[in-house]
């Protein structure tokens, strides 16, 4: 099937090209494989906390890989190590990351990994208080509609983001002045112990987009190729001056909240096992063999080099310097140039 | 030489700046009808599009300021009274200020959140706050009082143009009350020095915004009884200007800081604790601290509001106290 976008060589049913489809795939597993060796870490005592986004790769590749990095700006929220992969951050930078050393391109130590933030590739620089980015994104998006500059600003956040009013004043800003913003909620059903029930008292965040103006879609996070379709659909739209999209994936957190979380206080064991089974990397896996994108021997294969890669990363990154202890006192203002 | 007053140098260092750099734009609430003091009349029609009416929202206000500056643009934030910044409180301080910090330089705001503020004009508790102390306490935001419609100008251009987010506070009851001649280009400042605005030998006296000139007023009446002040006009709470403070308190070994802000964790503390450290062997009496009382807020009603604020009058009696020391 030819595909608009890509100019043929489509993969059959799906507007992605086989090579894209891979690329989705490996991209998912790298992140994955990642979050686990940052787990080992952990418990080896070598890091210090790991937040994972094991459960959500596909919604983050998926969303990303709609986009287009260079171009686009990216505000993520913490569990996006995935968009940041897609991004442009490599397994090396990652693992940086998570060991907070010197130099770790997000922010060199300063801050808890998974905070991410890099200028150069379009990605904001965030905090762990949620729901803020959303707000930087409206004001991207404002920017670049006074400078003519056309491009989609991409803002994530996890459910329990949506109770803040920063998503209340950031949805309605940008649908007020109908800006090329796609407000990307990861629906994991989890702010940390509490479940959607006690967050909120409609049963989709997307059936709020009309209280605001704009539209509003809910799609299966666990499938990333969906994902890609809705963000890819929604990217097209709003640059085109159609107006703020707010997209829910619904989605799962596969690990606790993070590697200080005791899960087991408040999940059941049979709701996680049941989830298990949507895992969406083996989603993933088998939407490509079932189509006849790749083979068993192909999918082996780009398994062990992504983890080979990740292994590779974490001792490179081990041996990296960390940050002197007065290297905490510069930057507190930028100089003049 | 015209004089103008500080409604005025606000308004026409805003429309300068526009004039000169498009990336240049203001926000806020009404800011397009000119605002409730009018400082930004006019400016929407000859800048169509770079004036922005907000909805009711600081925290808005504030993080959308955050993502155009780090576009590339250089917003104007105007947060109608100073008493509603604390909405935005969080995007100041768990965003802003970290910007540049968290990431090592590889990202910064140069953002202006403008912010009338103080008492005296019966505004109540909502409508009469000093907020200094708060935002001055937070590496990463500049903080600046000015006094003088000439400090005004060069600082707030300063301010437009500094790469960091600054918090520029505009004295209400300033607005129309002080004028000053003034030359036709703002003179070239940068953002962190005070400024000695009279010399004496017997008593200094440190005070901004509407304090500044109840402290002026104090040492002209003072100086006819013979007591001589020194008045340092403080300008920037952040940075401080540690070394002119401290070479005032110095000069005279006798401080008096007044501010309108009630007297426990006011900004006065940071500025007695410098002086206590740096320049104690020079003291001849205790450092003294002429504030709001502690209270809640202001109180709406005239005779409470007067007893509220400090003025000439009671500056005048300290620094007479202190003088005698």
């Amino acid at each position: 099937m030819a595909n608009p976008e890509t100019g043929g060589g489509t993969h059959p049913g799906y507007p992605l090209t086989r090579e894209q489809l891979l690329e989705m795939y490996r991209f998912m597993v790298l992140a994955r494989r990642l979050d686990e060796r940052m787990m080992t870490l952990q418990r080896q005592g070598l890091a210090a906390f790991v937040i994972a986004g094991a459960g959500q790769e596909a919604a983050q590749v998926g969303a990303a890989m709609a986009l287009r990095p260079g171009i686009d700006h990216v505000a993520p929220y913490y569990r996006d190590l995935a968009v940041n992969l897609v991004f442009g951050m490599t397994a090396r930078e990652a693992m940086l990351n998570a060991l907070g050393k010197r130099d770790d391109p997000n922010s060199h130590g300063r801050q808890m990994p998974a905070h991410w933030g890099n200028r150069s590739r379009r990605i904001v620089t965030q905090s762990s208080v949620v729901a803020t980015q959303l707000l930087h994104a409206a004001g991207i998006a404002l920017g670049a509609r006074l400078r003519g500059e056309e491009l989609v600003v991409f803002a994530s956040c996890g459910e329990g983001s949506t109770s803040r009013g920063d998503f209340h004043e950031a949805l309605n800003f940008a649908s007020i002045h109908r800006l090329p913003v796609i407000f990307f909620v990861e629906n994991n059903g989890y702010a940390i112990s509490e479940r959607t029930e006690k967050e909120m008292a409609v049963e989709h965040v997307a059936d709020r987009a009309r209280g605001y103006g704009m539209h509003g879609a809910v799609v299966d996070g666990m499938d990333a190729v969906a994902v890609y379709q809705t963000v890819k659909a929604a990217a097209d739209q709003t640059r085109r001056g159609g107006g703020p999209h707010l997209i829910e994936a619904k989605c799962y957190r596969l690990w606790p909240h993070s590697s200080d979380d005791d899960d087991t206080r408040y999940r059941p064991r049979a709701e996680l096992e049941e989830w298990s089974k949507k895992d969406p990397i083996l989603v993933m896996r088998g939407r490509l063999l079932e189509d006849g994108a790749a083979t068993e021997a192909q999918l082996a294969e780009l398994e062990t080099s992504v983890q080979e890669e990740v292994r590779e990363a974490a001792q490179w990154a081990l041996q990296q310097p960390d940050p002197a202890p007065e290297d905490a006192l510069g930057f507190v203002f930028k100089e003049a140039d | 030489m015209a004089e103008m007053t500080v409604l005025e140098a606000v308004r026409t260092t805003l429309a300068e700046a526009m004039e000169r750099d498009d990336r240049v734009l203001i926000l806020g609430e009404d800011v397009e009808a000119g605002g409730v003091f009018r400082a930004t009349d006019g400016l929407a029609g000859r800048f169509p599009g770079r004036v922005i009416d907000t909805p009711l929202a600081e925290s808005s206000i504030i993080g959308v300021s955050i993502g155009l500056a780090h576009y590339g643009m250089r917003p104007v934030a105007e947060i109608q009274f100073a008493d509603f910044i604390h909405a935005g409180f969080d995007q100041l301080c768990s965003e802003a200020s970290r910007w540049c910090y968290r990431t090592c330089g590889d990202a910064w705001l140069p953002m202006v959140v403008r912010a009338p503020w103080g008492g005296g004009v019966h505004g109540g508790q909502h409508h009469s706050q000093s907020i200094e102390a708060f935002y001055g306490h937070i590496p990463g935001i500049k903080v600046v009082v000015p006094s003088f419609p000439a400090d005004y100008r060069s600082l707030l251009r300063a301010a437009i143009e500094d790469p960091n987010p600054v918090l520029f506070l505009e004295h209400k009851r300033t607005y129309r009350l002080i004028r000053q001649e003034v030359d036709g280009a703002p003179a070239e400042t940068r953002i962190g020095r005070s400024r000695i605005a009279r010399r004496g030998e017997d008593v200094t006296i440190i005070a901004w915004g509407l304090m500044l000139h109840e402290a002026l007023a104090a040492a002209e009446q003072l100086a006819a009884e013979g007591v001589e002040c020194t008045v340092v006009d403080l300008l920037s709470v952040q940075p401080l200007d540690r070394e002119t403070i401290c070479e005032a308190a110095k000069a005279t070994g006798k401080v008096l800081i007044v501010h309108e802000d009630t007297l426990t964790g006011g900004f006065g503390a940071e500025i007695a604790a410098t002086i206590a450290e740096e320049a104690f062997e020079y003291l001849d009496a205790p450092i003294r601290r002429l504030c709001g009382p502690d209270i809640p807020s202001m109180p709406y009603h005239p005779a409470m509001e007067h007893f509220f604020m400090p003025d000439r009058e009671r500056i005048a009696a300290a620094a007479r106290e202190l003088a005698a020391y």
